[in-house]
């Protein structure tokens, strides 16, 4: 609105502000702002020392025997995460084959940072580069060829958990969301009653509650003989539970839409789906892409619920290996440690979205 | 299109006209809906009979057989499903309202915070915000778990001040003993708030008739709080703590606060903070520089500018994402059953288990959340009503 710059002028130059007038500004610009400053100063001078103090000092790093940990002036253990990680990360997956998990992420993650970068946006692209992702990693979690032993999926937990948790969940959901979406916005009343019942009733209950639901209900409705996998149950759950939300975030896109591209398609002679897939959700998904961004970062959050029914994700894997006595006392220091592990992913993709929302307003200027 | 216009079809069959079609798709989509209803039932009912399980609501009239740790009405093992789930139900509305109020608190100060022009509050805020909302909220929960359960046991409890104990037994604190006067006061408070909203009211009729400007912050202030205390210092100010001791293995007296209940109170509240504290900064910044300075340029006072033009706009921002950020909050009180607080979900659970009726245990959790979030979404779209703005 403000900002209406071309390429051409330069920026106007930054004010060079003296550094003392910096502090009084920043600072001491107020006797309120004094007394916040000084509190502020105060209690970090007092926490930053002490938690320095315990999570570098006096922390006990390497791998040696919990005892040394014991000891009085022992400060953080960091060493249970060094004997620990492997279960931690893995979960029940058997030892000898952890590579291939090891494995599996790298090339699960670095698909992500490619399918994340503006350069690669072309399906051209990006569905033989998925298509190949999903299946050299299911291959790999899986196995059963090529010289590989099987591993059932009651044994997979840990870190690759979490990652197949979310990626069936985005995957399952954003079809789903988007269907979801559109039946919200149909002109055919039975339509739109069942998709805004749907949507709310959903929206309402917590995610603990459809979990229940999948795994304890689910069962029963199907006839007898008839059986799903838990894990699959659970990703349907969370799926459906994410495409509702989603789908608030995707009618809010399509709401942004003006007339005029609805009347253009229709008069250009196009369907209904084709003037949604070719016209329509490709400009209202470009608009609401921070938000959508901001649900898959909620959802990868949400795998942690399977804690709760017990399959073995990163946080429950950890959960239960810190049941083990020697090394009970030191829970805080593996939780802050899988507490790093989701931030890293959250931070990144929230610092994502904020880079979307800047490239989409670029666009609109 | 680039190619030659088609010839015109012949449309006279029903089958090519919109209006029949879109009755056509919708009977479909009820048709399909039905039968797998229909399908489902079938099916569940042939399962539970197989399974020898009972349905139906007569469990909530039999003895639950299982006792809760904490609850606000009173209940023993011999009272009935249907009162074990009225007391989960009243444990997750007591954790979320209170989390509701303190996130909200939490929230607002970090959010005015991060916008602060001092380098080191917004800082710190930033922090925090980027901190607690990218990390999931059940390792918030159990996080604060395991720090209470390390924690000195209760004869080595800490005492930040005479007649508080923090241990892992949870908070301990002193509680003043029930007086004849107390409901009195209580009676006072109510009459005072009532007090100050007469008063509001007036202040603004005269603002409007006369153009004169009452300050309504003070007045009400002394209104609501000087009245409850008139009374209680006309009746003699009686005040006796009852301060919690130590008996036994575990504290007697004053009031207590479980480790369950505090542990999922600060994460949950934690957790819903730091997003609500984004809401509220984008709520001040979504208001243009422009309005302030205009409003200086009338002259007007600073804490003028803020109630009547900076605070009534960010509130349109505000109201409605903080809404279903409550809403979250309250879902996220299910999480007590993480770590054992009796909530709705945890008793629902244990019921299930219980008695192997698990559909109807739970229908009863999703209808009761649908109920909570219905109301307060009712609510909260009322409010929105109240600061949204009016067009003439």
């Amino acid at each position: 609105m403000v900002d209406i710059q071309s390429k051409r002028t330069p920026p106007p130059v930054a004010e060079r502000v003296p550094a003392i007038r910096w502090v009084r500004d920043n600072f001491f610009s107020s006797a309120w702002n004094t007394l916040l400053t000084i509190l502020i100063v105060f209690v970090l001078f007092e926490a930053v020392p002490a938690f320095f103090e315990w999570g570098v000092l006096n922390a006990v790093w390497g791998a040696q025997d919990h005892t040394s940990c014991r000891s009085e002036e022992a400060g953080a253990c960091w060493a249970v995460i060094a004997e620990k990680h492997r279960p931690m990360l893995f979960g029940l997956f058997p030892y000898e084959e952890h590579w291939r998990l090891l494995v599996a992420l790298i090339i699960f993650i670095s698909v992500i940072c490619i399918t994340l970068s503006r350069r690669f946006w072309n399906v051209k692209i990006l569905a033989p580069l998925w298509i190949a992702n999903l299946g050299i990693c299911s291959l790999l979690m899986w196995g059963g060829l090529f010289g590989l032993p099987y591993v059932d999926t009651q044994q997979w937990g840990g870190l690759p958990l979490t990652m197949v948790l979310f990626t069936g969940t985005v995957v399952f959901g954003m079809p789903v969301a988007v269907l979801l979406a559109l039946g919200r916005r149909s002109h055919m009343p039975g339509i739109k009653a069942t998709c805004v019942t749907f949507i709310e009733c959903m929206r309402g209950v917590p995610l603990i509650t459809i979990l229940f639901v999948a795994v304890n209900v689910f069962p029963l409705f199907l006839p007898q003989g008839l059986e799903f996998d838990v894990m699959v149950r659970v990703m349907v759950g969370m799926a459906i539970f994410f495409a509702c939300y989603q789908a608030e975030v995707i009618r809010g896109g399509l709401q942004a839409i003006t007339r005029g591209q609805y009347e253009a398609a229709e008069a250009l002679g196009l369907g209904y789906w084709q003037m949604m897939i070719r016209i329509i959700l490709p400009q209202a998904l470009r608009v609401c892409l921070p938000g959508i961004v901001n649900h898959i970062i909620a959802a990868f959050k949400n795998t942690s619920y399977v804690l709760i029914i017990g399959l073995f994700d990163i946080l429950s894997a950890t959960t239960a290996v810190m049941q083990d006595p020697l090394w009970r006392l030191f829970t805080i220091e593996a939780y802050l440690f899988v507490a790093l592990v989701y931030f890293i992913f959250c931070f990144a993709l929230s610092k994502y979205s904020q880079n979307v929302e800047r490239w989409l307003d670029e666009g609109r200027r | 299109m680039a190619e030659q216009a088609h010839p015109p079809k012949n449309n006279r069959s029903i089958l090519h006209s919109i209006a029949f079609r879109n009755i056509a798709y919708q009977l479909l989509l009820v048709a399909a809906l039905a039968f797998l209803g229909w399908y489902l039932y079938d099916n569940i009912n042939e399962n539970l009979d197989r399974q020898n399980i009972a349905t139906g609501w007569g469990f909530l009239n039999e003895p639950a057989g299982f006792d809760i740790s904490e609850s606000i009405i009173p209940f023993d093992s011999s009272q009935t499903f249907a009162r074990i789930f009225a007391a989960g139900v009243l444990n997750t509305l007591h954790v979320a309202f209170v989390g509701i109020f303190l996130a909200t608190l939490l929230g607002i100060t970090m959010g005015i915070a991060r916008v602060s022009r001092n380098w080191l509050v917004s800082k710190v805020a930033s922090a925090y915000v980027e901190i607690c909302r990218n990390v999931p909220v059940v390792l918030h929960v159990i996080f604060w778990s395991s720090i209470i359960r390390l924690l000195p046991h209760p004869r080595q409890a800490l005492e930040p001040f005479n007649g508080a104990f923090i241990s892992n037994r949870g908070l301990m604190l002193p509680f003043p003993v029930d007086n004849i006067l107390y409901p009195w006061v209580a009676f006072a408070l109510v009459l005072g708030i009532g007090g100050a909203l007469i008063f509001a009211r007036w202040a603004r009729f005269r603002r409007e008739h006369t153009g004169q400007y009452i300050s309504v912050f003070w007045p009400g202030t002394s209104i609501i709080v000087g009245l409850p205390l008139l009374v209680w210092v006309l009746g003699g100010a009686p005040l006796t703590w009852d301060y919690p001791a130590l008996k036994g293995f575990n504290y007697q007296g004053g009031i207590s606060l479980s480790p369950e209940y505090i542990a999922l109170l600060i994460g949950i509240t934690v957790y819903t903070g730091a997003f609500i504290a984004e809401i509220v900064r984008s709520g001040i910044e979504s208001i243009h520089r422009g309005q302030i300075e205009a409003s200086r340029a009338l002259g007007l006072r600073h804490g003028f500018i803020m109630r009547f033009i900076i605070i009534p706009q960010a509130l349109r921002v505000i109201v409605p994402p903080t809404a279903s950020q409550f809403l979250s909050l309250t879902k996220n009180s299910s999480l007590g059953v993480l770590i054992g607080y009796p909530d709705l979900v945890n008793i629902g659970n244990t019921s299930l288990n219980q008695t192997g009726q698990a559909v109807e245990a739970i229908a009863i959790m999703m209808l009761v959340y649908l109920t909570i979030s219905l109301t307060i979404s009712i609510f909260m779209n009322f409010y929105n009503k109240l600061v949204a703005i009016r067009e003439r």
